[in-house]
């Protein structure tokens, strides 16, 4: 699969470090304890600009799905058809990751399932996090 | 002439009733013919020869002179937009023809500028603003703009482009890199923004109210088929009826599976326009005014992570609904017409819902769909077809809805009553809602 390369930004650079030291973290809010992903600059729930990156269970449910049969980023069209599903995280259902889940067959999502984060190589020393369903 | 307008926007709830109710109303509408595509040859089916086609309707419609036109409004963007790559540009790929088409203007893309130089009679226009946005939002810059005194008989012009060369596949959408807020969806994604936003969130609303995507959205998109070719103008009168059907629809080819090509508007080539005016000029012109109760911009509420769910979309549409009721002073079943914004067969039960029209409440958009809605029947939801019935002009709903307040749409001229409307180009969970009346405040 030829996915599209995050470029990393000054805000993201931290998070991106930690995919690819294998860490799936999310910012914490200093001022109010709560979880932030993608990162902001500031705290969506309390305006503050004081963050932690708090590293995460790397543990989510499936929430929803569809199936890219014909999409519009020409690096993943020879990949098509492929699963885009969503994924909750499990100590904040409130934060949710895009996801491939490599390996089920396409359309075959079993929404509300268990996952967990894995990580893959998309381009060299650049990893991005995706998850797989949990047997 | 040259102006920035800025402050008009109408973004939020509290703002109570517009003040400037019955002080602006819309006299005069024009729709160039649809087409799927320029085919770079005739040049009398330009985006600019459209757009003059248009504005020459709208004028004639209402009885007004280019001369009496004070203000212009013209989105300028190209319709497909920053990833439109050769379906939205003519350039850099093919060359241009001799003046007035010797740049984009004309080809993909229009201002005031390249209409007055080309179209005889503007020598009035005195408030051209350039930051002029698309259609949702630009019916609300004009209605403010009249409404404040900026100008007195103002022209709206939108248009949408379509080349050859597949649609929204260049710019970014070529690029291996994600950037940006790209970084959080392109590497694991398709569809890019709405189209990826949309269907998960009706595919999390299937699960949750127990519903079938098929049986939810094959009625609605059938129907919008039926009305869009009550029009004379739009892409399936003038090339051909789809015909399309509930097994034709179950069985189309998946984009996003389980949207299919059916859910999607169609791209196509042609330009709309509308004339407004001050309510007191309006009385003496050739059409029933109809009048603008309220419009406004923004977006309803808020996305808390990478994906919009279900949640957020709801609460989004029902903050953008109640920003239209308040500045209108509509309740629900004070709205007789009612044209929502369909580029995206799923924004329809969403929005449906979100603004309560008929008592449709959460849930209820597939038993609602199924019942009676032709435009002959009690609940002639999107009597204009919107963008599904008759192409991506982004202009069915706001010519349908003044045509039914007239009184002049025609066979899709409804049998309950009709004097007032909401009517939208307003995606996800915008708020760029207009409202109307027939009746002057
Ligand atoms: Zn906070």
């Amino acid at each position: 699969m030829a996915k599209l390369i995050p470029v990393p930004d000054d805000l993201s650079k931290p998070f991106w470090d930690a995919i690819n030291e294998k860490r799936l973290v999310v910012q914490n809010c200093t001022g109010c304890n709560t979880m932030q992903y993608p990162p902001r600059a500031a705290c969506q729930h309390c305006g503050s600009d004081k963050f932690e990156w708090k590293e995460t269970s790397g543990k989510g449910h499936i929430l929803s799905f569809f199936v890219t049969y014909d999409g519009r980023y020409q690096r993943r069209i020879p990949d098509q058809p492929y699963n885009v599903a969503i994924v909750t995280l499990d100590e904040d259902p409130g934060i949710n990751f895009y996801a491939n889940l490599g390996g089920q067959p396409p359309r075959q999502v079993p929404v509300g399932a268990a996952v967990e984060v894995v990580f893959e190589e998309v381009a060299p020393g650049q990893l991005i996090h995706d998850w797989k369903v949990v047997s | 002439m040259t102006t920035e307008y800025t402050g008009w926007t109408r973004n939020k709830e509290g703002l109570g009733l517009w003040p400037h109710q019955g002080k602006v109303a819309i006299v005069g509408w024009g729709q160039s013919d649809v087409d799927r595509r320029w085919d770079g040859v005739s040049m009398d089916k330009t985006y600019g020869a459209y757009g003059m086609k248009a504005i020459q309707q709208a004028l004639d419609d209402a009885g007004v002179k280019a001369e009496d036109v004070d203000g212009m409004f013209v989105c300028p963007e190209t319709g497909a937009g920053a990833t439109g790559g050769a379906s939205a540009d003519w350039g850099p790929s093919r060359p241009y023809f001799e003046p007035p088409y010797d740049s984009e203007w004309g080809l993909s893309r229009l201002n005031a500028k390249w209409i007055i130089d080309n179209m005889p009679g503007f020598t009035n226009v005195k408030f051209a603003p350039d930051n002029v946005p698309a259609i949702g939002e630009q019916m609300g810059m004009v209605s403010q703009a009249v409404a404040e005194g900026k100008c007195q008989t103002a022209l709206l012009v939108y248009g949408m482009n379509n080349f050859e060369g597949r649609y929204r596949h260049g710019g970014d959408n070529a690029s291996d890199f994600a950037p940006g807020p790209r970084q959080w969806s392109a590497p694991w994604s398709s569809g890019d923004g709405l189209q990826l936003t949309g269907a998960i969130t009706i595919q999390q609303y299937c699960a949750r109210y127990g519903v079938n995507w098929d049986e939810l959205m094959a009625p609605v998109i059938i129907n919008e088929h039926r009305n869009g070719l009550m029009h004379d103008w739009g892409f399936y009168s003038l090339h051909g009826a789809s015909g399309l059907t509930y097994e034709d629809y179950a069985n189309a080819r998946p984009v996003l599976w389980p949207c299919r090509i059916w859910d999607c508007d169609r791209p196509t080539n042609g330009v709309g326009a509308f004339l407004f005016t001050t309510g007191d000029r309006a009385k003496d012109m050739k059409q029933k005014p109809v009048y603008v109760l309220n419009h406004n911009g923004g977006q309803g509420g808020s996305v808390r992570s990478s994906q919009e769910t279900l949640d957020e979309s709801e609460a989004g549409r029902a903050m953008v609904a109640r920003m239209a009721y308040e500045g209108s002073g509509l309740r629900p079943e004070d709205v007789d017409i009612f044209n929502p914004y369909d580029g995206y067969s799923f924004f329809l039960p969403l929005t449906l819902e979100g603004f309560g029209w008929h008592g449709v409440g959460k849930g209820d958009s597939k038993d609602f769909f199924n019942g009676d809605i032709s435009v002959e029947g009690p609940h002639p939801f999107t009597s204009g077809g919107g963008n599904l019935g008759v192409g991506r002009t982004r202009t069915a709903m706001y010519i349908d809805s003044i045509q039914q307040l007239r009184g002049t749409a025609g066979k899709r001229q409804v049998n309950i009553k009709a004097e007032t409307a909401i009517c939208a180009f307003a995606p996800a969970r915008s708020a760029a809602y207009m409202c109307l009346s027939s009746v002057k405040p």
